[in-house]
């Protein structure tokens, strides 16, 4: 009986190494959230206590309450800054996978226009801008344009690092079965790609909306855009903190949804075989 | 049948020449020779062991049969001329070399859609050849689920899924324990003795190419070349009583010692002394 006792029971040194895992999980949750409410609370106080006037900082309860009440205007801003920016994202993945699908056939094609998608990614966006007014006349196509240049790069450059690193015993194997180019690319090539893919698309998604954003920054300057860019602009001519505060939530909030979805995408598609998606097993 | 396996002879030289290499020669675009002037008759129905210290060429050697390299100098003669069909040729490499993201099932089904079999038409030889290497029940698993050993067995089940003639190894069991190495020695003298394809072997243990072989070829280093050959006249089905026979010890001596003389013949002054 005693020898089953024994062995059943943990011994504390294994005891105390389960609490401190089970606090970690809790604490990963519960502490930043704490932080938060607490970081909202001292906003809300200072508010009070220095008697700042609600065109300078508004109190969030403010906020919120201008969030309500400016709901459909904002709402519908949302929507059109989140059409660019999914079309951009959309964009960004078709060209940056087909241009890397194209730079991984050849290594002089590589060479020979990697330079160019460097120097499009290095150049910032607000410079460009304003040839692109030039040039381009519908708005849309303006700023998904601004968006997709923005995003494009890290898909672009994971993928292609990602078709590169192929396993060469793989690479030989496929050659010793008569593999063709086609089917390397298939079967071998672009799954293996994925995990790098997938790391280009999660910083991407934010990206696009970052592109979306500025990009409706540097148009609404000039008064050509109804995106929630274009409703920060606004509120900050009139001193509207409130709905300014209100925005800004809204595009933060949509950055994190953004990020959320694709990282869950991203581990749904991995948790099969990639050893980063691994941990949260057993 | 039955019979005709426990009477089967090692290959001798009645058995027709498969591949014949005649002055085979590498050097590679950094000046190294990595094989100089090999000559080797590999016979129908060989099990062949390439045995000898690293550097010695044998990987190389293995790379020139399978077609994945060209020598420098010299032919590779495939019987009466040209070159085998990629198809007679299943490759097991020292790492399982496994799809991550596909299953068991998928990975050995690899060769045959690169051919163009469809899923469903492959189904019947991929479940055959998987209950040959004993994973019947793993069809689902994905390679991160299985142990070394099973993953090689994948890797064999993959290399054998399209009947080859000829199946080469490198160094396929080095990486496992030696309790699992010798049950995949066991299985694959199984496979080798009831599908009777040829097998050419590259390994730096004594011990396995004795135990797996009727031919063992014993190379040299800098440069890599055919130092000798010993027969392993022992006769197959060879099992747990053969592993520990005194003919068994006593043959891994004789191994042993033209392996020591080999790597002797190298020592030099460029020799590193390990």
């Amino acid at each position: 009986m005693t020898v089953i006792d024994g062995t059943l029971k943990l011994d504390p040194e294994e005891a105390r190494r389960v609490r401190q895992e089970r606090l970690e999980r809790v604490g990963r949750w519960v502490l930043p959230l704490a932080i938060m409410i607490l970081a909202i609370w001292l906003w809300d106080r200072t508010c009070v206590w220095n008697e700042i006037p609600q065109y300078i900082l508004p109190r969030p309860g403010v906020v919120l309450q201008t969030l309500h009440n400016d709901a459909g205007l904002l709402f519908s801003s949302l929507l059109v800054t989140l059409r660019i920016t999914f079309l951009s994202l959309a964009l960004a993945v078709i060209g940056g996978v087909g241009l890397s699908v194209l730079f991984a056939q050849s290594k002089w094609v590589e060479m020979s226009f990697f330079p160019f998608a460097i120097v499009l990614q290095v150049t910032p966006i607000v410079a460009i801008f304003p040839l692109i007014n030039i040039y381009v006349n519908n708005q849309t196509t303006k700023l998904l344009l601004c968006a997709w240049i923005v995003a494009f790069f890290p898909i672009l450059s994971n993928t292609t690092l990602g078709l590169n690193s192929v396993d060469r015993n793989l690479r030989d194997l496929f050659k010793l079965n008569g593999a063709t180019r086609w089917q390397q690319l298939r079967y071998l090539r672009l799954p293996a790609a994925m995990p790098y893919f997938l790391g280009g698309l999660k910083i991407a998604g934010g990206l696009s909306l970052i592109g979306a954003v500025v990009a409706e920054f540097v148009a609404g300057a000039t008064g050509q855009s109804s995106g929630l860019a274009s409703r920060i602009i606004e509120a900050g001519y009139r001193l509207n903190a409130p709905r300014l505060f209100a925005a800004l939530f809204l595009i933060s909030l949509t950055g994190i949804l953004i990020f959320l979805v694709l990282s869950l995408i991203s581990h749904l598609i991995l948790r099969r075989w990639h050893e980063s998606a691994l941990k949260q097993e057993r | 049948m039955i019979g005709e396996k426990v009477a089967r002879a090692p290959a001798s030289d009645v058995a027709p020449t498969l591949l014949a290499l005649r002055g085979v020669g590498k050097v590679f675009s950094n000046g190294v020779t990595a094989l100089s002037d090999v000559d080797l008759t590999i016979r129908e129905g060989d099990f062949l062991s390439l045995l000898g210290p690293s550097g010695c060429g044998k990987s190389t050697a293995l790379r020139l049969i399978a077609g994945l390299s060209t020598p420098t100098s010299g032919v590779l003669d495939w019987r009466g001329g040209g070159s085998l069909d990629r198809a007679n040729i299943g490759f097991v490499f020292q790492e399982p070399t496994l799809l991550p993201w596909a299953s068991v099932f998928d990975n050995v089904w690899l060769p045959l859609r690169l051919k163009g079999i469809s899923r469903a038409k492959a189904a019947p030889a991929i479940t055959q050849m998987l209950a040959r290497v004993h994973l019947t029940g793993f069809e689902d698993a994905v390679p991160r689920e299985l142990s070394g050993g099973m993953k090689m067995r994948v890797s064999i089940a993959r290399a054998m899924v399209t009947k080859p003639r000829v199946l080469l190894m490198d160094e396929p069991f080095a990486a496992l324990d030696e309790i699992t190495r010798f049950k995949l020695n066991d299985d694959l003298l199984e496979l080798w003795q009831d599908e009777r394809f040829t097998v050419v072997f590259v390994t730096h243990s004594v011990f396995e190419s004795v135990f797996l072989s009727n031919r063992v070829v014993v190379m040299a280093a800098r440069p890599g070349r055919v130092f000798d050959e010993l027969a392993i006249e022992a006769a197959y089905p060879r099992d747990e009583a053969f592993r520990t026979s005194p003919d068994y010890a006593a043959l891994c001596r004789q191994a042993s010692d033209v392996l020591v003389n080999a790597i002797n013949s190298t020592a030099g002054p460029h020799h590193d002394g390990h």
